[in-house]
């Protein structure tokens, strides 16, 4: 992948929620210039600069976090740059043609028609194409319930309010390295808002918002819902994202008051570096959700991507009789290497938590699970049940579980199962006998161990995972 | 349809099949019998294509090709079913969708058109009926919990939507009962045609009671030492095996 097309990747698409920013992109380095610098950019009030400043005077006292399984050089924060403006409209390919072959061969496998494949590779269309006309649709119906659906940039001024009450307040400022970074100088995300009582319409999806793809590496989500509504949020897609940005460090946070229900899918495919290790995305991502009585927060995920993945999506089960749920797949090949897993602190009584997490590592790839299960000492009657499986390809890689348990009431139950297996050679003969090619037999056998997690998809979304897993899983057999 | 001109095969470099001539005609049914450890498994297991089974020797003409030049995939296409001894469990992978992809495999590369996925039930429905597995069975992970009975019919079942022109059946009657060993029986000779031929490797006589071979051979120390009629089968459960490894010594 030559870096000019990666460029061209990344490029925003200039229609649907744009984001008003003139083309200037800041030397690398990062000081309190630089996020008054961006902070300007989006016109942002007093309080939203304070906030960033205030994060970064504490990211400056805080170390870089080692104690994740995961290897990689070290990271010179001050060589990156922490605000580039998208390429001109002018500077995009023409059509498809001039896009990277290969590119558009995964794309073609993954089954993306031809106006989505433009829109992820930056094609510069004339034509108002389908989804522009999608996306009002989409936005009236929303607006008609009440929900508010916005980027987060433009919800710092329109919903003050709710900004100034809710952001930090899951994933507070000096909560992580990451986090403290992002909040100093987030580039843009989603703000998401659901009124009492409002079944969202319709699924959200950052797809729908097309200028997501390029929030950029410190992208910032926060999600409310208002007590008693009902919302279904998909993050990312499955078509292969490239960035030149190697760093990213993503902020999350779900905010559920009382018997609110959340469901957070993500389907994330960042760059994974090539066969060899070279390259690919450093993805540090702070996700969590906190959940007030009876509500319900659940995280699925689908990990393929990036070459080092640090990532526990977590619930903190703060209100009685309130519910977590944590789905993953994750799987890594060549060379990837991932960390991931869940945090599930439960604090209400009567809470309850599910975590099923699937790891397939292959290649010379490192696969870890990490898992947190706290029952609080006012967690009467909390139950936790965690069931972790891991599956090898191949002899060159490794699978790793990492469980913490911590229990402070007597009455709390936690559960925890855990198994490792290997796609065994009589498993490849089997479909091998009826037809079936080793990459299509890896993939089946692969897709099946998934199936638990991948039936708390959205239908869609669950197809496409699937496709996704047999095209990463490529060069892992043979 | 199969000849197979002095085969010998390894295993671990281990010699376990030694010049091994066969010659199977389109709609012959042949019975493969003899002793523990004397090849018969390997035998359907090389031909198959399973990998550490190696030829080091001798040739095998499948219809018209050279069988042992073809990935194990391939051969499967060609029309080559080998129902297996101890069918593996794929938990997850549904029987539909792994069913499904074989069929759908095999008809590409014999240019038919895949089928639509209700012909396709329809007819996993009927083969499901045919070796008397309640229809459940299609979307259970395969042979996941199924019992060794189970498993084996639903080989039978794989086999009749595979539609094959050479099915091997690796000692498909051990672990059977009685009723279940009729079943499968019923199913094989259901699809007894005459372009479509059998390998039935056994160990005992029993099952071709129920599935009447034309040829048997007995096969000891990876070679075949007797070749007959039925009646061989019978001479062999009356008399045994060793008389024959006796005689060959």
């Amino acid at each position: 992948m030559s870096e000019q097309v990666e460029q061209l990747i990344r490029k925003e698409y200039a229609a649907g929620f744009h984001t008003d920013i003139e083309s200037e992109t800041l030397p690398p380095g990062l000081n309190e210039d630089v996020i008054r610098f961006i902070s300007a950019k989006k016109n942002e009030p007093e309080w939203m600069l304070e906030w960033r400043l205030k994060a970064y005077k504490i990211w400056l006292t805080m170390e870089e976090p080692e104690w994740a399984h995961v290897h990689y050089p070290e990271i010179d924060f001050q060589s990156i740059s922490y605000f580039s403006a998208p390429k001109s409209y002018e500077d995009r390919p023409k059509s498809l043609d001039e896009v990277d072959p290969d590119l558009i061969e995964t794309y073609n496998k993954l089954g993306i028609p031809l106006h989505e494949q433009e829109m992820l590779a930056g094609v510069a269309v004339d034509a108002v194409f389908d989804s522009v006309s999608v996306v009002t649709t989409y936005r009236a119906k929303l607006e008609e319930a009440g929900v508010i659906f916005c980027p987060i940039s433009e919800a710092v001024h329109r919903f003050p309010d709710l900004v100034k009450k809710y952001l930090g307040s899951v994933v507070p400022q000096r909560d992580n390295y990451y986090s403290a970074l992002n909040c100093a100088v987030f580039s843009d995300g989603s703000f998401v808002y659901i009124p009492k009582g409002v079944r969202c319409p319709m699924e959200l999806s950052t797809y729908f918002r097309i200028n997501e793809m390029n929030t950029g590496q410190f992208e910032r989500t926060l999600i409310i819902a208002d007590e008693g509504s009902h919302v279904s949020y998909l993050e990312g897609c499955t078509a292969p994202q490239r960035d030149e940005n190697q760093l990213h460090a993503a902020v999350v946070e779900l905010v559920a008051l009382d018997n609110a229900e959340i469901k957070y899918s993500t389907v994330q495919n960042w760059y994974p570096g090539d066969e060899n290790g070279k390259g690919g995305i450093y993805n540090f991502v702070t996700k969590r959700g906190i959940c007030h009585t009876r509500a319900k927060i659940s995280w699925t995920q689908v990990e393929t991507g990036s070459a080092v993945t640090w990532k526990y999506p977590s619930c903190i089960l703060k209100g009685d009789h309130s519910i977590g749920e944590f789905y993953s797949v994750a799987l890594t090949n060549n060379y990837q290497q991932a960390d991931t897993g869940t945090k599930m602190i439960h604090l209400g009584k009567n809470t309850k938590s599910t975590i099923i997490s699937k790891g397939i590592s292959a290649g010379h790839s490192q696969n870890a699970y990490r898992g947190l299960v706290r029952m609080g000492s006012s967690a009467a009657g909390a139950r936790n049940y965690t069931q972790c499986d891991s599956l090898l390809i191949g002899d060159r890689c490794g699978a790793h579980t990492f469980p913490y348990i911590e229990s402070a009431h007597p009455s709390a139950i936690v559960e925890h199962e855990a198994t490792t297996s290997k796609v065994s050679d009589d498993q490849m003969f089997l479909c091998q006998q009826r037809g079936l090619d080793a990459e299509k037999a890896v993939s089946m056998i692969v897709n099946g161990f998934c199936r638990e997690v991948f039936k708390q998809l959205p239908m869609e979304f669950a197809v496409e995972a699937g496709k996704l897993l047999e095209v990463s899983l490529e060069g892992s057999v043979g | 349809m199969l000849t197979i001109k002095d085969l010998c095969a390894s295993v671990e470099d281990k010699e376990i099949i030694r010049q091994l001539s066969l010659e199977v005609k389109p709609g012959e049914v042949h019975a493969i019998m003899g002793p523990n450890g004397a090849g018969k498994s390997t035998l359907g297991n090389v031909l198959a294509g399973r990998p550490g089974y190696e030829a080091t020797s001798g040739s095998v003409d499948f219809k018209g090709q050279d069988l042992l030049d073809l990935d194990p995939e391939i051969r499967a296409r060609e029309g080559l079913f080998l129902a297996f001894q101890y069918p593996v469990e794929i938990p997850g992978v549904s029987n539909m969708e792994l069913l499904k992809a074989a069929v759908d495999a095999r008809r590409s590369h014999t240019g038919q058109p895949e089928l639509s996925a209700i012909d396709f039930m329809k007819m996993a429905r009927e083969a499901s009926k045919a070796v008397d597995l309640d229809q459940s069975f299609l979307k259970r992970g395969v042979n996941e919990g199924f019992s060794g009975g189970e498993k084996k019919r639903n080989e039978i079942m794989q086999m009749m939507l595979m539609e094959p022109s050479l099915c091997i059946l690796d000692e498909t009657d051990s672990g059977l009962d009685i009723d279940a060993l009729q079943v499968v029986a019923k199913g094989v000779n259901a699809m007894r045609s005459p372009d479509r031929s059998f390998i039935v490797v056994t160990h005992y006589q029993r099952l071709l009671d129920f599935i009447v071979p034309d040829y048997v051979h007995v096969l000891a120390n990876g070679r075949i030492v007797k070749s007959g009629d039925k009646s061989l089968a019978l001479e062999l459960e009356a008399k045994g095996y060793s008389w024959l490894e006796d005689e060959v010594a």
